[in-house]
């Protein structure tokens, strides 16, 4: 193993950045599904808002985004690129190791500081955009920098091809850049209130968002873990990637078309019509690209299918890609306006975010984190496979009662308003559909409490990984951190 | 035909045909937006907000209302027989945010202004289920005993104008007393209704306005703008 990698020249990897990120996934991952449970059983009884401001409803959503999306999700997007693109180009990180500690501390200040001034009660009021400007040109800063670092690493890699992982990384990189600016875009108050108003009104606002807001999803919360796809994967079957082809259909077909489809947020609005029919067809196309790269990621495991007994962080990414198929094909008939104009404002909508959330963003995320985590900290390997397996079946097992109650609770209040009686009649009143809905409520509070016990078990796991005796290396076999690169990576 | 290996062995290349890729469909969906005339209507009846009914929306932000209500009514049958006249986009053409909101888990408020009195408001707001026992929302009594700063108030509309809302100087001048004096049913509004027609005096604090009074304010204009009676569908054709 070190032979190969220390054939070319040697190499120490940066490793301590991809650590403190992983630490830092792992606990916004818990603080991400503890918030979600809490909300979750505000909304089964409201009187859990305890009439404090700080916490209710309205307030701690964002928290419970922003700590899913950008703390759990962006900490894993870190921790693995910067992992990844020295693999691949068998260089270490660019900029040295302040530039990373920046980058690190730097994001981490973000998510603490931008979660505080939700509960205080500063918001922009744009979903997944609710940090306020000053908070924004932080960001904006830490991302460029994380950009300057990924990108300076690219150039200077000893491999001549740039490997398919880290096009999709450099995509997410970029396209995040573009969305989060021109979104961001506003008038503040004055420099010293954490107040502003954007640049747009009305509609174009409206459209803006959603190009931003859906983007969040196919950048931020897709492009970004398919490049964890195309390296976890291949890496934990020990199997090529299963067409190098597709990886390249899909890249450019991806990212081409997935910026079209905001306008499906925004079916029988105000929007003019042409933007709305736009959107849906493009919306409609992501089917393929999406489940082109969906078969590229499961048929790399051709030939080593009886690794999913064996090895638990690969069975958590390949259910993932199954989720992702599953949610990019619901995603495409939810867009269609007929179906939209059931689905839409009601919780059939939580329920789809929460496929892809949970079963492709965070299963894909545990993957890579069961595979780093005895990597990272040279440990012989995972503690326990067992208690992998319980984190699997729980957490599956969550992910269905969440997504089935959503389901039934979204068609059931998408009929319920429309819904005549025999003099032509509205037949319920609003209220009538959440008397309704409880019951369902109820479950989905439970599918997330067994993903959040699902989480523990996995704390647990990984903490005994690093410090228990029995995954300990023998003293003479342990590696130095420039041969912890995996063979030919 | 290009040979992909010109963009996997150059960073530069990657970079700038990904960024090419993904900046097309932003550009022909959002650029036209600014451009073709009648994506906002002409209609009758739209003015900024009055300072009020701006702190008032200001509230409705920094709560999040829009997680949970929609101001959006959609042209579908049973969304116009619920909620009223579908919404028109002139109707959020001063709104810094959009409030259009994802999600119901309440009602819309696209038109909720004047369904209700503002008594009402007041004490839903204070313990929503003392009036709507089956309601899921939180509790705002904190709003009533919150004061609301005026002393930014000028800076806030000068934001709005700086990025398009027409507030003219002599609005700007009166912003505080227009403020105090919709919070006032006991005041002389004509001056108020004159720069702002249609503004709802809410049975307020007057002279200390609270952040629950503001909120009322501007949930009661909500929707009452435009005159639909006064336009055709003709002219609503975007």
């Amino acid at each position: 193993m070190s032979d190969t990698a220390t054939a070319i020249s040697p190499v120490v990897y940066n490793d301590e950045v991809v650590k403190k990120f992983v630490i830092a996934a792992v606990f916004w991952a818990i603080v991400a599904f503890l918030v979600g449970v809490w909300l979750a059983a505000e909304l089964a009884w409201p009187s859990l808002n305890l009439g404090l401001q700080f916490v209710n409803f309205g307030r701690l959503r964002p928290v419970h985004t922003s700590a899913a999306i950008f703390a759990f999700g962006g900490s894993a997007l870190f921790a693995t690129s910067f992992y990844v693109v020295q693999r691949t180009c068998h260089a270490r990180l660019f900029g040295g190791e302040a530039l990373a500690n920046f980058i690190f501390w730097g994001y981490q200040f973000f998510i603490v500081m931008a979660a505080l001034s939700y509960v205080m009660g500063f918001s922009q009021g744009q979903e997944y955009a609710e940090p306020e400007w000053h908070l924004d040109l932080w960001l904006t800063i830490v991302w460029v920098c994380y950009l300057l670092v990924f990108v300076g690493t690219l150039i200077k890699r000893q491999e001549p091809h740039i490997y398919v992982a880290n096009w999709f990384y450099l995509a997410f990189i970029l396209t995040v850049a573009m969305l989060h600016i021109t979104n961001n875009l506003a008038i503040p108050v004055s420099l010293f209130t954490a107040k502003s108003y954007s640049v747009y009104a009305g509609v174009q606002n409206a459209l803006v968002q959603w190009w931003y807001g859906h983007n969040a999803v196919g950048f931020f919360l897709t492009a970004g873990f398919l490049g964890m796809m195309y390296y976890f994967i291949p890496k934990a079957a020990g199997r090529p990637v299963y067409s190098y082809r597709l990886s390249i259909v899909h890249f450019w077909t991806l990212i081409f078309l997935y910026i079209w489809a905001g306008p499906h947020h925004l079916h029988w609005t105000a929007l003019p019509d042409w933007t709305q029919t736009l959107g849906m067809a493009f919306s409609i196309m992501l089917w393929m690209p999406s489940w082109g790269g969906m078969i590229n990621g499961i048929m790399t495991l051709s030939g080593a299918w009886d690794k999913l007994r064996t090895d638990p962080g690969l069975r958590f990414s390949v259910t993932a890609v199954g989720f992702y198929g599953m949610s990019t094909f619901e995603g495409p008939v939810m867009s269609i306006r007929t179906v939209n104009a059931l689905s839409h404002y009601t919780d059939w909508t939580i329920g789809h975010v929460h496929s892809g959330a949970l079963g492709w963003v965070a299963f894909i995320s545990f993957g890579a984190l069961y595979y780093l985590v005895p990597v990272l900290w040279g440990r012989g390997g995972l503690y326990s496979k067992p208690l992998a397996a319980w984190h699997y079946w729980t957490a599956t097992l969550g992910i269905v009662l969440y997504i089935v109650s959503m389901w039934v609770a979204g068609i059931m209040e998408g009929l319920m308003w429309r819904a005549y009686d025999h003099f032509g009649f509205l037949q319920y009143s609003f209220v009538e559909s959440v008397v309704a809905i409880h019951p369902f409520f109820v479950i989905r509070l439970l599918g997330g409490v067994l993903f959040l016990i699902g989480g523990l078990i996995m704390v647990y796991n990984l903490i005994m990984t690093v410090v228990s005796d029995s995954t300990a290396r023998p003293a003479a076999s342990i590696p130095s951190a420039a041969s912890l690169s995996p063979a030919g990576a | 035909m290009i040979r992909h290996e010109f963009f996997e062995k150059n960073v530069i290349f990657l970079m700038v045909g990904a960024l090419l890729t993904v900046a097309i469909g932003g550009i022909v969906e959002i650029v036209p937006l600014f451009t073709i005339e009648t994506t906002v209507e002409h209609v009758q009846g739209m003015r900024p907000y009055t300072p009020l009914e701006l702190r008032g929306r200001d509230i409705y932000v920094q709560e999040g209302c829009y997680l949970c209500h929609s101001q959006q009514i959609r042209t579908l049958r049973d969304e116009v027989e619920r909620y009223g006249h579908y919404s028109i986009a002139a109707e959020s053409m001063y709104d810094k945010p959009f409030q259009w909101g994802s999600k119901r888990i309440g009602p819309d408020l696209a038109r909720v202004g004047g369904k209700y009195s503002s008594d009402w408001h007041y004490a839903h707001l204070i313990n929503p289920q003392e009036l709507v026992p089956e309601s899921l929302m939180p509790h705002y009594a904190f709003l009533a005993e919150t004061p609301l700063r005026t002393d930014d108030l000028q800076a806030r509309m000068k934001a709005n104008r700086l990025s398009g809302v027409p507030y003219t100087d002599e609005q700007i001048a009166n912003a505080v007393t227009d403020l105090k004096t919709q919070a006032n049913p006991d005041a002389d509004n004509a001056a108020l209704l004159k720069r702002y027609p249609k503004a709802v005096t809410v049975p307020g604090n007057g002279a200390h306005p609270t952040e629950m009074d503001a909120l009322v304010a501007y949930l009661q204009m909500l929707g009452t703008l435009v005159n639909f009676a006064d336009t055709n569908t003709e002219r609503l054709q975007q």
